[in-house]
């Protein structure tokens, strides 16, 4: 059989607590990472460009606030703005220090919009839920503000945008006008990885564990000697760490270029919407989420004219909008009447079936 | 943050005493000037109808609530108002009238994520899961291990605890609590909602935590027949003050005990 746990004895703690005690996810994964790889040498530069390094940002975005809102169940509808805090960190650094490597300041990017995350993070000690997403508004507008009101973070540049200056690794451009989609995506797709492998980490040790309690029933965990402001700052921390890298790649090795505008609420919600479709409380639910809301619209912008012209139908650009917005917001509410928990459960509860499978249990 | 040192204590001293203490909500009065001590490895009963301020008097114990008078001391110092979680660390640990787990977890979760205040390992090695983080990790995981033989729950070991029967639940929860290694241990209503199988499972627990580790637990109970079999002594609130203390039998024989159960003819 496939995909089987019998016969997989665990013999000691360690590898009984793994991450993924089966031997045919961890293969899985491997091929999935493999294949990932492969697509940067077998896509074309369409499929990397417009598709996969913008699905990988989101992803990483999405974790960034799936750790906030999903493990530590704290609402926030600031993540657009702790984004942009990582991109405007990130410009400021690379073009005050050219000679360090844009790598290095992409990951230190991250460390001001968690020191930002968890400066807006200090109400949540007293508010939750929706006053808590209230509050959270406060750090939207207000850092959009400053993205717009300090002319200082776009060093004084009278377009207002921020704009990727060449950087190179190695010698290859990875950012600015030269640099490809290929390598661009190599890099998004290892920074994704290495950080997905490290929010992995912390979730499903003690820390992650202290989230889960905070969520799940916060008086009980303060009653465990857990304490509640220091565990949600950390959560607001890592949460904004995460986004504020994924801001930087978003607008340099991504868009190349970007006014402060990326940042504004809408983005919040996208995000905030893919961690709630993906499923909250999942690592790979995210990816699910950035899928569902970021990729699929463009395959149903691609597939459906294909679809609609045999029947001799060709209809307008504008009509294959509307159609993709209908067909996508079907499929939202379809997929949340199926399983309110999001896809990662669907993706779980089909793994359970398949280890039983033929059997029904 | 450590529990401030001490002399160790014997078995008898008073581990936790509560004078005079009176909390009150605006106008309505919880607790009036009660006192009674928990002394060190017994079992303590709290029991009063319902209403008396037994819950209360307990979130006085692992602050929850501050006294609006009246001192608590717990280990011969007198507490200062403090938060729960200083509590937790001071080594009160407590299960909940209704059942407080954490749901979305695994039985071993939840009794894991109880030995949180126990690990140390810190967020860079968290990150890799490595090193001592990893080492610590199993560590704790087989003083979980132990726990869960003990309580007999090996079979759930993995299982959601939300999917669990309220017995069992009941159970997680008691193990959780170990979990910390409590000097004092407070139960509310261990026994609430179980069958008499689940009854004799639950005081066996009990007795077996007092009498191997010898923990001190003081237990919220209706269940008569539990209360006067478990207990070493009985402290008896209505109506927010004590009426009764002493052992079972002293407390069974008091007028004022068997008035505020069965009423008084009027």
């Amino acid at each position: 059989m496939l995909y089987r746990e019998a016969g997989q004895f665990k013999t000691n703690y360690v590898a009984d607590s793994a991450i993924f005690p089966l031997r045919e996810d961890r293969i899985g994964l491997a091929l999935i990472i493999l294949a990932a790889y492969a697509l940067a040498f077998l896509g074309s530069s369409f499929l990397l460009q417009a598709v996969l390094i913008p699905f990988l940002v989101f992803s990483l975005a999405a974790i960034g606030l799936n750790i906030l809102t999903g493990y530590t169940g704290l609402l926030s509808l600031g993540t657009g703005a702790f984004m942009g805090v990582g991109a405007y960190a990130c410009y400021k650094l690379m073009t005050a220090f050219p000679g360090v490597n844009v790598i290095v300041w992409i990951f230190v990017s991250g460390f001001f919009s968690a020191a930002v995350g968890a400066l807006f993070g200090l109400p949540s000690l007293r508010i939750k839920g929706f006053y808590l997403a209230v509050a959270t508004l406060a750090a939207q507008f207000f850092l959009q503000w400053c993205f717009i009101r300090i002319p200082w973070l776009v060093n004084y540049n009278v377009s207002g945008a921020l704009d990727a200056p060449l950087r190179t690794l190695f010698g290859t451009p990875i950012m600015g006008p030269n640099a490809t989609p290929q390598t661009r995506y190599l890099v998004v797709l290892t920074i994704v990885i290495l950080l997905t492998w490290l929010a992995s980490n912390l979730v499903h040790g003690r820390i992650g564990r202290m989230w889960i309690a905070i969520r799940d029933m916060d008086l009980a965990a303060e009653l465990m000697g857990i304490r509640p402001l220091q565990t949600k700052l950390l959560a607001f921390a890592v949460s904004s760490y995460y986004c504020g890298v994924a801001g930087a790649l978003l607008v340099f090795l991504w868009y190349g270029g970007a006014e402060y505008d990326v940042f504004n609420i809408n983005q919040s919600f996208f995000i905030l919407f893919m961690v709630i479709i993906g499923g909250l409380g999942s690592l790979i639910g995210s990816f699910f989420g950035a899928a569902l809301i970021f990729i699929l619209p463009i395959v149903l912008g691609i597939v459906l004219p294909a679809m609609l012209s045999p029947f001799g139908l060709s209809v307008g650009a504008d009509v294959i909008e509307h159609l993709r917005f209908m067909i996508v917001g079907a499929l939202i509410i379809f997929f949340l009447i199926v399983e309110p928990h999001g896809l990662a459960r669907l993706w779980q509860i089909g793994k359970q079936k398949l280890l039983v499978w033929p059997f029904p249990y | 943050m450590r529990a401030p040192d001490h002399p160790v204590m014997g078995k008898g001293d008073v581990l936790l005493a509560v004078d005079n203490v009176s909390l009150g909500f605006g106008g309505v009065k919880a607790l009036t000037d009660v006192s009674f001590d928990i002394r060190k490895s017994e079992i303590r009963a709290i029991i009063g109808p319902n209403g008396a301020g037994k819950t209360s008097m307990l979130n006085c114990i692992n602050g929850f609530y501050y006294p609006t008078e009246g001192r608590i001391t717990f280990k011969g110092v007198k507490r200062p108002k403090m938060r729960p979680y200083e509590a937790a660390r001071g080594g009160i640990a407590r299960t909940f009238q209704n059942v407080a787990l954490f749901k979305s977890m695994s039985t071993l979760d939840n009794i894991m994520a109880g030995r949180s205040i126990k690990m140390h390992s810190n967020f860079f090695w968290q990150l890799f899961r490595h090193g001592p983080a990893m080492k610590e990790e199993v560590e704790h995981r087989r003083f979980v291990e132990e726990i869960i033989d003990f309580l007999e729950i090996q079979h759930i070991r993995k299982v959601p605890v939300g999917r669990l029967p309220y017995g069992l639940q009941k159970r997680v929860e008691l193990g959780r609590a170990l979990a910390m290694e409590p000097e004092l241990l407070l139960l509310d209503e261990p026994m609430a909602g179980m069958n008499l199988e689940e009854k004799e499972d639950m005081s066996r627990f009990i007795l077996e935590v007092n009498q191997q580790y010898g923990t001190t637990i003081a237990l919220i109970e209706h269940d008569m027949g539990v209360v006067m079999d478990l207990s070493d002594r009985v402290v008896v609130l209505e109506y927010g003050r004590k009426i009764a203390d002493g052992t079972p039998s002293e407390v069974k024989s008091d007028q004022r005990v068997i008035d505020a159960y069965l009423g008084v003819a009027h």
